[in-house]
């Protein structure tokens, strides 16, 4: 036997521990692999004409010069792609009544919003695609187009699917009934309308389809930035009719993606029937100017609120009504309906109050498409959940933070449900403000305040308390007949060399996915995070899942590598026993190494093992197969989703004579169960944070009245830059989730649904010597100018 | 997307270039930082067929002080008068400025010649010559002339300059002990183009302001000198009346058009902050000196 | 008239003459002439940082230069900066503080930080913020970014006093 250092005997676990990531150094040495560095034999690029009017009957397109220009390939439209790719309906059976009209990977007979693909020019190099693009003449005849979600159902607005009757997507109700009453009977009752603009991912790599179908073969294989491989291929496998066993989708380095790379774009159908088309591979990468017409928006809501309340602060009902406008097409295959279905679902979600009604209206415009973007909902039931309980403290005359400390669920209330009647397994919202008020001085905020009001310089401070949904179970999409997993699995094996491999069908988009699996099989099989490799994003290679999203990754995904590694260990310990003559009991796996406990000294590595299951079969008992090969599924199955919760407080100075706001400090208290990275998780957390950020203070999507996005380029659509970005300081709380042995929930969204709130509240705090206050997001200088100097408006 | 094609030369006299500018009319553009122009191509927003590159000019490079004048070659790049001790010395409204354009990488490349041709209205250094009193050397490679900065700027993205002509320098007057400089912008984010920007030059004595220079940028089509403005703070103290008429002023000297983000109300407002803000700014700069 | 041109460029110390199309900017240059991946495109129209490279010492954006622009001239790419190690402080700060996540802006963000130290190590906070605001990171919120840049600051000025063992 070996002579091996029991340093095992001692490790520790490293989930918990803030460990770096071991695949990050590629990416900092510029040897990632995104879409657009992969190149292939026989690869041609395409580039799409895109329709430059919100809605227009195409009438005839002529192609015959651009088809001489140098490179040029082919050049194909709607009609022609509709014989290989079948049309596309975004809609869920559970959300009752939701309509939309079939879509085509690129417009048949007429284009519905500017920027849907009407031709394909395929060609050498994009710079040749694009030369001859502009030879191609379309004649269009442009109609009226629907940009306004007011009055988008209004009887004298043009019906954009007629077959439809009205431009009605989808309504839903939700009362707990009591509502009437409680307004009827309240001491108190506010009201106020907030506003949501529209906004986009802007990921840093755009959408980037690389499509190669081998007609040899009849095979598919896709290179794709994108958070839901298996989706795509059970997608472009339904829509081409290709066996789904015959269609492979890589992905490999994401370049960001935020909910932007989850859905199945009209582009990506187009480029993948491309390939089918010319046999041969097809290589689509959005530009800049295209992604933003493209790429989907999310987030363009109205909603009006009312809050009931006694006169010493207790909630007695939440008054809701959602209206949002989603483009001229539900979004496939998640729909354009689940982020206001959010809304409805999640306003007055952290507070306890008996009465709840919201209503929610969905309805189509001829403007880029909306889904689900990063947050999904949460940043608008925040903000106006969080807004108005502002507005009853300022009406009231009570601070803030003790009006929500009086209304908030107790931690020892749940499991329960909320009044939307959401199911909330186990939240911690007074450790969460116990911790807060540990790390944010407030009442030497509020002195400063005061001083420095005295002087002319407006400080505010806003508060957000908020949940979040994550680890969402079938509910969400599975029930409602969408071909998307909720489950997924990982596989573990032992190799020869003790080098431990986990495949899973949850990818990386630079979360960290890969090294908290790792940290998770180092723990639970017992070997160094150095002997596990990792491998996600191939569905060739990785057992079938659903991907990353809605926050599942390290909660889904990380239970199922948690359940694989275990019994990998169980296995290894069998075999070892067997092997070794000794009883299992007395054995365990550490640092890499069998461990005999009743000795205290490490008895063989796990190589050797390897090496005598894969070389040396002869030398074990008859009839035992040692299994080095595990592989299990995980679905949370217990709730619809396991929320999260969090509070975060905003710092900012208000200029009252620019209307300039300055984020001057960001403080975070979340709970996402248990923390398996912190290094991982307050990064997500600050990232979250930031987009939320820009979504307050910044980024829109402005159209024009003919429904043209009027800031459609980097240099016009505000993102936010790291000089107006504050330092963001982040504590956790931990309930882990007793649904998974594992015990985490999501991370990723959270601060993306806290930060709009906290700033909102935050401005308005520091505004309230003018008694105005701002509920329009973005907030922008001007509307604080205008609210301040009235005069100005005219 | 990917620029159009065109064709490129590169020259190294002025000759050469107003050269191949008759030759090619309205075809031709000059390009010497290209920060502007490779962005617009790139967008395919203009697609000129030939390129004349300009960098290699000897002549249009330089930062120097001769005769009385700081003189900066058309060709420095905004790095340059960044970083240059001359500048800081003499001009230093210019230091001042600087930083606000845009970002370092983009900084290293375009030229303070480049951003006066181009004449955006949100742009800095058109703002800032004006308001330093400089002239601009523009010549065909025959013949030079020298036309003020006031006058060169003759509306939305027009300017004096003749088909063939290249900015080859601007000539600055050196200021007097007492001119004092103030630089004050507005801009969504560090580095955007400027909602509303103020160049402000004067002469402080003993907390009187004499002959100042009120010049704004992003208000209009071209950089905005607010005379009666100027006229009423001049001679005086910068009292709170005085600027309170300065103030008022503006509403008449200022027409903004609104951009994406502030309507032309918005605009003057800001004006009007501005210079409250950068008259301060100026005489405290008094005080410490 | 769109003829090709000749050019001689240095792309990290290795000489590379190639005909090439005046259109064709620095970035598509080294990612499809040369292979050079590690220069990504985020806008093309200059405003999002990505394509940042070195020419002759000094930052740039690769989509706002012409490949026939840097003929004769020096570039060094993320490429050459790792493998000479000239970067190796701040890529090791990158990945301990977690200042990278979908790694997309990273190596424009490298560059342009390396820029800011080589001139001014002691840069703040406030500082060091402004001066990479022109490079867009959609992942990590800017903080940790901050974080490491400055802590390279604070080693490489202890490197120059002397103070490194």
């Amino acid at each position: 036997m070996n002579n091996i250092t029991p340093r095992a005997a001692t490790v520790e676990k490293i989930v918990g521990r803030a460990v770096p990531r071991p695949n990050a150094r590629r990416l900092v040495e510029g040897r990632g692999t995104y879409v657009d560095d992969v190149e292939l034999p026989r690869m041609v690029h395409v580039a799409y004409l895109r329709s430059p009017h919100a809605h227009a009957r195409i009438l005839r397109i002529d192609a015959a010069a651009a088809l001489d220009m140098p490179g040029v390939v082919a050049i194909v439209d709607g009609r022609q792609l509709a014989e290989i790719c079948a049309p596309f309906v975004g809609a869920l059976s559970h959300l009752a009544g939701m309509r939309s009209p079939p879509q085509h990977a690129m417009a048949v007979d007429r284009a519905c919003w500017q920027g849907e693909a009407v031709v394909a020019v395929v060609a050498q190099t994009r710079a040749q695609a694009e030369d001859a693009m502009q030879a191609v003449e379309v004649t269009w005849e442009v109609l009226p187009a629907v940009t306004r979600m007011d009055t988008a159902l209004d009887p004298g607005t043009p019906v954009i699917h007629p077959e439809l009757g009205d431009n009605l997507c989808f309504h839903r109700e939700v009362d707990s009934g009591g509502v009437d009453d409680a307004f009827a009977t309240a001491d108190v009752v506010v009201e106020e309308t907030y506003d949501f603009g529209r906004h986009t991912g802007v990921t840093l790599e755009p959408r980037s389809v690389l499509a190669d179908y081998n007609p040899a073969e009849r095979r598919l294989t896709v290179h794709h930035s994108h958070q839901a491989p298996h989706m795509m291929g059970d997608l472009y496998a339904r829509l081409m009719g290709i066996p789904e066993a015959d269609v492979r989708v890589l992905c490999k380095d994401v370049g960001g993606s935020f909910g932007i790379k989850v859905h199945a774009y009209a582009d990506d159908f187009a480029t993948v029937a491309l390939s089918v088309l010319l046999g041969r591979p097809v290589k689509f990468v959005a530009d800049r100017l295209e992604s933003f017409v493209t790429d989907i928006h999310a987030r363009e809501h109205r909603v009006k609120a009312r809050l009931a309340l006694t006169r010493d602060g207790r909630f007695l009902a939440f008054d809701i009504a959602d209206l949002t406008g989603i483009g001229p097409y539900s979004m496939y295959p998640r729909t354009s309906a689940v982020e206001g279905n959010q809304v409805i679902n999640l306003c007055g979600g952290p507070y306890d109050h008996p009465h709840y009604r919201a209503t929610l209206d969905v309805v189509f415009q001829n403007k880029v498409q909306t889904s689900q973007y990063r947050g999904v909902g949460h940043p608008i039931a925040c903000a106006v959940t969080e807004g108005i309980v502002d507005l009853a403290a300022a009406t009231l005359g009570m601070d803030p933070l003790e009006l929500r400390r009086r209304n908030l669920m107790a931690d020892d209330s749940f499991p329960r449900k909320g009044a939307s009647g959401i199911l909330l397994e186990s939240l911690s919202h007074q450790r969460c403000l116990a911790r807060l008020e540990q790390m944010v001085d407030f009442p030497a905020l509020r002195r400063e305040q005061a001083e420095l009001r005295a002087k002319g310089i407006h400080r505010g401070i806003g508060i957000a308390v908020l949940i979040e949904l994550t680890n969402p179970g079938a509910a969400f999409y599975g029930t409602g007949g969408a071909r998307i997993a909720s489950q997924d699995g990982a596989t573990v094996r032992l190799d020869p060399t003790g080098i431990v491999h986990c495949a899973s069908g949850v990818g990386e988009q630079g979360q960290g996915t890969e090294t908290i699996f790792a940290q998770i099989v180092a723990d639970e099989v017992g070997v160094p995070m150095d002997r596990v490799r990792v491998l996600t994003g191939d569905t060739a290679a990785t057992p079938y899942g659903g991907g990353t999203w809605a926050s599942r990754g390290a909660g889904i995904g990380g239970e199922a590598v948690l359940q694989a590694s275990r019994q990998l260990r169980a296995n290894l310990l069998e075999f070892a026993a067997v092997h070794l003559g000794l009883p299992v009991e007395r054995l365990r796996i550490a640092g890499g190494s069998v461990i005999d406990t009743a000795e205290g000294v490490a008895l063989m590595d796990l190589a050797e093992l390897g090496s005598l299951a894969h070389f040396r079969p002869d030398l074990l008992p008859a009839g035992f197969q040692p299994e080095l090969v595990v592989t299990r599924h995980y679905a949370q199955r217990d709730y619809p989703f396991i929320f999260t919760n969090g509070i975060q407080v905003s710092h900012v100075e208000v200029d009252v004579e620019t209307g300039v706001v300055t984020l001057l400090k960001h403080w975070v208290v979340e709970d996402c169960g248990r923390v398996l990275n912190p290094l991982l998780v307050d990064e997500q957390i600050r990232g979250a944070v930031v987009q939320g950020l820009g979504g307050v203070l910044f980024e829109e999507c402005l159209y024009d009245e003919n429904g043209v996005m009027r800031n459609g380029s980097m240099a016009d659509y505000l993102v936010p830059m790291a000089g107006e970005m504050p330092d963001i300081e982040v504590a956790h709380v931990e309930t882990p989730t007793r649904s998974s042995e594992l015990g985490a929930k999501g991370a990723g969204e959270a601060g993306t649904a806290g930060a709009p709130a906290a700033v909102m509240n935050a401005i308005n705090d520091a505004l309230r010597p003018f008694a105005v206050r701002l509920t329009a997001q973005p907030i922008t200088p001007e509307k604080i100018l205008h609210a301040l100097h009235p005069h100005l408006t005219g | 997307m990917k620029a159009p094609p065109f064709a490129y030369r590169r020259v190294d006299s002025v000759a050469a270039a107003a050269a191949l500018l008759r030759e090619h009319g309205d075809e031709a553009r000059l390009i010497a930082g290209g920060q502007t122009l490779l962005a617009t191509l790139g967008m395919r927003l203009s697609e000129p067929s030939l390129l004349i590159d300009i960098r290699g000019i000897a002549e249009m490079q330089g930062i120097a002080v001769a005769d009385g004048h700081l003189r900066i070659g058309a060709l420095a790049r905004h790095v340059d008068v960044e970083r240059s001790a001359l500048v800081a010395r003499h001009l230093p409204l210019l230091s001042l400025a600087a930083p606000h354009i845009a970002h370092a990488a983009i900084r290293n490349r375009g030229t303070f010649g480049g951003s006066i041709a181009f004449a955006d209205p949100a742009a800095e250094w058109p703002a800032c010559t004006v308001a330093a009193d400089g002239a601009l050397t523009l010549s065909d490679g025959t013949r030079s002339r020298t036309v003020a900065a006031a006058d060169f700027f003759l509306g939305l993205y027009q300017t004096a300059l003749r088909p063939d002509e290249l900015i080859t320098a601007v000539q600055f007057p050196l200021p007097g002990p007492q001119r004092r400089f103030a630089f004050t912008e507005l801009a969504r984010r560090h580095g955007d183009y400027a909602t509303v920007g103020l160049a402000l030059a004067g002469d402080v004595t003993d907390g009187r302001l004499d002959d100042p220079r009120i010049v704004y940028f992003g208000v209009g089509g071209t950089p905005v000198r607010a005379r009666a403005a100027e006229a009423a703070l001049a001679a005086g103290r910068a009292e709170p009346a005085a600027l309170d008429r300065a103030v008022a002023e503006l509403g008449g000297e200022l027409a903004p058009a609104g951009d994406l983000y502030a309507a032309a109300a918005t605009k003057l407002h800001l004006a009007g902050v501005l210079l409250r803000r950068g008259i301060q700014s100026l005489m405290a700069e008094d005080a410490q000196s | 008239m769109t003829d090709r041109i000749l050019v001689n460029i240095t792309v990290n110390g290795m000489v590379y003459e190639r005909w090439i199309e005046p259109r064709l900017h620095l970035g598509d240059f080294l990612r499809e002439e040369l292979g050079l991946k590690g220069t990504h495109l985020g806008c093309e129209h200059g405003v999002c940082g990505a394509c940042t490279v070195v020419v002759d010492d000094e930052i740039v954006r690769s989509c706002l230069t012409l490949a026939v622009q840097a003929d004769g001239a020096m570039v060094e790419t993320i490429e050459g900066k790792s493998e000479s190690g000239a970067i190796r402080d701040l890529q090791d700060a990158f990945l301990e503080r977690n200042a990278l996540q979908c790694g997309f802006c990273t190596a424009g963000l490298l560059l342009t930080a390396d820029a800011l130290l080589q001139a001014e190590p002691e840069a703040d906070r406030a500082r060091i913020r402004e001066h990479i605001s022109g490079n867009y990171c959609r992942c990590t919120g800017y903080h940790a970014v901050v974080d490491a840049i400055e802590a390279v600051g604070e080693c490489r000025r202890a490197g120059a006093r002397g103070a490194q063992p």
